[in-house]
């Protein structure tokens, strides 16, 4: 059996992780970053993900997407309000939201897939093996339909998902293992996009989660955006300038709101500065500021606290630890009103960027059956139930409830002969239907008979993954019945394997975007070192080299913007050539040794 | 919609009433005495001896023999979660994921019986529900009358709360706080007699336990039995219609 890797998938940035002997590790890219951005941008050449296509976003924001994660499991309706954050086009098909950048149209599984897959890549490189298995993981308060496309989009991009797990749950997990800690935890997670909060019992390598809350709707991306709208509207007052008709300033204002967050978390006072068509608009933001303007935000996030302390039946003064995850922790009002709360002061030793990949890593190395001594025992965290007579829910599995977990529900007819009830699925808290969560819906088929005489027993099961999975079997005649569920907000079987061809395709046209990507990263290391040598070897060869030497730097540089990599390749080599002569005397001079086959970008770094 | 759902069906299969309460078995019953996999002998053991492949949990099974427990009201809570630990560590699909589709399934099912039984026994409440349903064979009584000396109460208490609910959301007035201070003293109230109720169910668990020294074949035994689960049902019931007025009335009055 392969190894199983451990993926973080956020709104904002995504990382992989592996364990071995030693304990799990995050996996870097060749830069040395750990972190992905989960944003794809769709170039003439192909896709390009993570890193380089946060440069894209400013340079076509129309045909960049980030923080998909918002759009997982979800319909138009759902996020109407938020659209105007986003700068790229959306609709939806048969309830599902769908993309639109240039003349293609994508799916909020697919575009995941696009950054699952470069993760599954980044491990493959670093790892030197195939990468098929994966644990994913999502925020804890994720709803059946936001899991299932979550496991969708694994598939979309070649990775079997072993385990969905509970962000916070995973968290925990890599704690539990670094610190051997027991007890009552709390985990307070704020992400890009998301909020939870999970309370666990830890004793003797069980991590048994009491109770989870959250806002799927709250996270880091507001906090940028109450800091956007001011600078927006600043600039708007100073300039005159109204950028909200302009998506690429708005990106630009985008990033430099959520650098300004990220700098007042160490620092009391930063300055924005945004270059405008005309001129530039500067402001500076103390930490007080922002906090007046984020209070909200972060209150917010006490009352899911609050409602999770209560289903464990627990008080804040008796949890023991109380454990800070994502980056946008690091915001010091979030300390003090965590703190606050718990009456205990928070910690995060383990960089709380990185801990739930690493977690994740911890419960792929369980399910490979490598790690037997420790076990999550998690819940599911929303309530269960189907639509009853007069559009009322009827629970059948509350939240809370350890997974896996089932229930099961007997149907008869009313009518002499009838052959089918519909039974509408639902998960939420809420007793109407309509302030529920649609979840599926299914025909059950029944034998025709007089009322009341069929009796079907459907059963409803939560897995380990918190994924809804139902049966039914006709209690007369014992035999099990098919039952085909048609999700409220989800992919068909038949879309996913669709989208499974799909990405085939497009991988050939991605290959296009990443080659660019790599020779111009080369050819970038190639000007960096040659100036670097040029400096040291002033002495060592004449001008007329170090001409012809200049000469050559220059076109590689005009060359690697172009769109051809093989134009950048051909350029590559001949700079190649060119200093070969430049690297041997190098050598000559500090090593004494002739390394004819090496090239200068190794030698001098 | 045409949807008709049988009411009582929803409670867990349960086993006829066997009196082993005193008896603490370290064997579960399975499902067959014959594994399902290489078709050995299985001798109340979760992994068949010959392969060692899971077997599923006997539908017979009830879970306070699933958690090697007497048939008591009052439980040792800690051993009650020791097991539930233990037998997670041998059930749970987790450790089952690089083993084939059968296993996958029983352990995914014996799992999930697990966990509704460690949910029920854990709540002295939902456990004293699920014991009187196993030994009565009961129906779950959920009243739906209040009970009898609460009700001139409840029905003043109900037009108040639709009194509540029709003025709030006109904002505050002097009519509607005075309304909300009444309703929170009633909920008191309420609340008061819901410990009371409690206490005397307390009682009564204890009562039944002691009854268990008893010889269980006596008609006498049978009988005090009887009247017991009769009294705590009728608790029980009453104690569930108090519950859901101050959950309604905390929900709407705050």
């Amino acid at each position: 059996m392969g190894r199983i890797v451990g993926i973080d998938l956020g709104t904002t940035n995504s990382l992989v992780a592996f364990m071995d002997q030693e304990g799990p590790h995050v996996i870097p890219g060749p830069d040395g970053q750990t972190k992905v951005p989960s944003i794809v941008g769709l170039t003439d050449n192909g896709l390009i993900v993570g890193e380089p296509a946060k440069a894209h976003l400013i340079r076509d924001p129309s045909r960049t997407i980030y923080s998909v994660k918002r759009f997982m499991g979800k319909g138009l309706d759902d996020v109407k309000d938020e659209l105007k954050y986003f700068s790229y086009q959306l609709h939806e098909k048969n309830g599902v939201i769908r993309i639109e950048i240039g003349d293609k149209t994508y799916s909020p599984p697919q575009v995941s897939a696009m950054i699952l897959k470069e993760l599954k890549r980044r491990a493959e490189e670093f790892l030197k093996e195939d990468v098929s298995k994966a644990v994913i993981t999502v925020p804890a308060y994720f709803n059946d339909s936001q899991r299932q496309a979550t496991k969708d989009a694994g598939l979309i991009a070649g990775l079997e998902v072993l385990r969905i797990i509970n962000e916070p749950t995973a968290a925990s997990l890599a704690y539990g293992l670094q610190k051997k800690t027991q007890g009552l935890i709390a985990i307070y997670d704020l992400g890009g996009g998301t909020f939870d909060i999970s309370i666990l019992k830890l004793k003797d390598g069980i991590f048994e989660v009491l109770a989870t809350n959250g806002d799927t709707h709250l996270g880091g991306d507001d906090f940028d955006q109450r800091l956007v709208d001011v600078m927006v509207d600043g600039i708007l007052k100073t300039q005159g300038l109204d950028i909200g008709k302009s998506p690429d300033l708005m990106q630009t204002v985008r990033l430099e709101a959520e650098r300004v967050k990220v700098r007042l978390s160490d620092e009391t006072h930063t300055k924005a500065v945004i270059e405008l068509p005309d001129g530039k608009y500067e402001k500076t933001w103390t930490r007080e500021d922002m906090e007046a303007l984020t209070m909200d935000l972060v209150e917010r996030t006490l009352a899911p606290c609050r409602s999770a302390l209560k289903d464990a039946g627990l008080h804040a003064n008796q949890i023991d630890e109380v454990v800070l995850v994502g980056g946008n922790t690091r915001m010091p009002l979030v300390w003090r009103k965590v703190e606050e709360l718990f009456d205990k002061k928070p910690h995060s030793e383990l960089n709380p960027d990185e801990v739930v990949a690493l977690g994740a890593a911890v419960q792929a190395d369980i399910l490979g059956g490598h790690t037997t001594d420790l076990l999550l025992l998690d819940v599911t965290p929303l309530s269960l139930g189907i639509e009853t007579m007069g559009g009322v829910m009827s629970a059948l599995i509350r939240r809370n409830t350890t997974i896996p977990t089932s229930a099961k529900e007997m149907f008869t007819t009313y009518v002499d002969g009838q052959t089918s009830v519909d039974i509408h699925i639902l998960q939420g808290e809420r007793e109407l239907v309509k302030d529920n969560r649609s979840l599926a819906r299914f025909q059950l088929k029944l034998p025709p008979l007089p009322a009341g005489v069929p009796r079907v027993e459907v059963n409803f099961l939560i897995d380990a993954n918190g994924i809804l999975h139902v049966t039914a079997r006709d209690i007369r005649t014992g035999e099990a019945q098919s039952v085909q569920v048609k999700p409220s907000h989800g992919l068909t079987d038949d879309e996913v394997e669709g989208m499974i061809r799909d990405s085939f395709q497009f991988a050939t046209e991605d290959i296009k975007a990443r080659q660019i990507i790599e020779a111009r990263n080369e050819a970038n290391a190639i000007i960096v070192a040659t100036e670097k040598a040029l400096v040291r070897a002033t002495n060592l060869i004449n001008d007329k080299e170090t001409e012809s030497i200049r000469r050559i730097l220059q076109q590689l540089g005009e060359v690697k913007e172009g769109e051809d990599h093989r134009v950048i390749r051909a350029k590559i080599a001949e700079a190649e050539k060119t200093t070969h002569h430049l690297a041997e005397v190098l050598m000559d001079a500090t090593l004494k040794e002739a390394l004819e086959s090496k090239k200068l970008s190794d030698i001098i770094k | 919609m045409g949807l008709f759902p049988v009411p009582e069906s929803s409670e867990p299969e349960i086993m006829e009433p066997q009196y082993q309460a005193t008896t603490k078995s370290r064997e579960l019953p399975m499902a067959r005495s014959m594994c399902w996999h290489c078709q050995s002998e299985v001798t109340g053991e979760y992994l068949c001896g010959q392969c060692v492949k899971v077997q599923p949990l006997s539908k017979d099974l009830d879970y306070f023999s699933c958690f090697q427990l007497p048939r008591l009201l009052n439980i040792d809570e800690q051993q009650l979660e020791q097991t539930f630990y233990e037998l997670s560590r041998t059930f749970h699909p987790d450790f089952y994921s690089t083993k084939d589709e059968s296993e996958k399934a029983i352990s995914l099912g014996n799992s999930a019986f697990l966990n509704t039984g460690y949910r029920i026994l854990k709540d002295p409440i939902q456990r004293a529900e699920y014991l009187i349903r196993l030994e009565a064979g009961a129906v779950k009584d959920i009243r739906s009358n209040p009970p009898a000396d609460l009700f001139e109460e409840v029905l003043e208490l109900q037009e108040d709360l639709e009194t509540f609910r029709q003025l709030a959301p006109n904002g505050t007035s002097s009519e509607l706080e005075a309304l909300r201070t009444k309703l929170q003293d009633e909920r008191e109230g309420l609340e008061k007699r819901q410990a009371e109720m409690e206490k005397s169910l307390q009682h009564k668990f204890r009562e039944w336990d002691q009854l268990q020294g008893d010889p269980p074949d006596l008609s006498q035994t049978r009988e005090k039995k009887n009247t017991l689960l009769r009294g705590m049902q009728e608790i029980l019931s009453n104690r569930t219609y108090v519950r859901n007025m101050v959950d309604d009335l905390l929900e709407t009055t705050g």
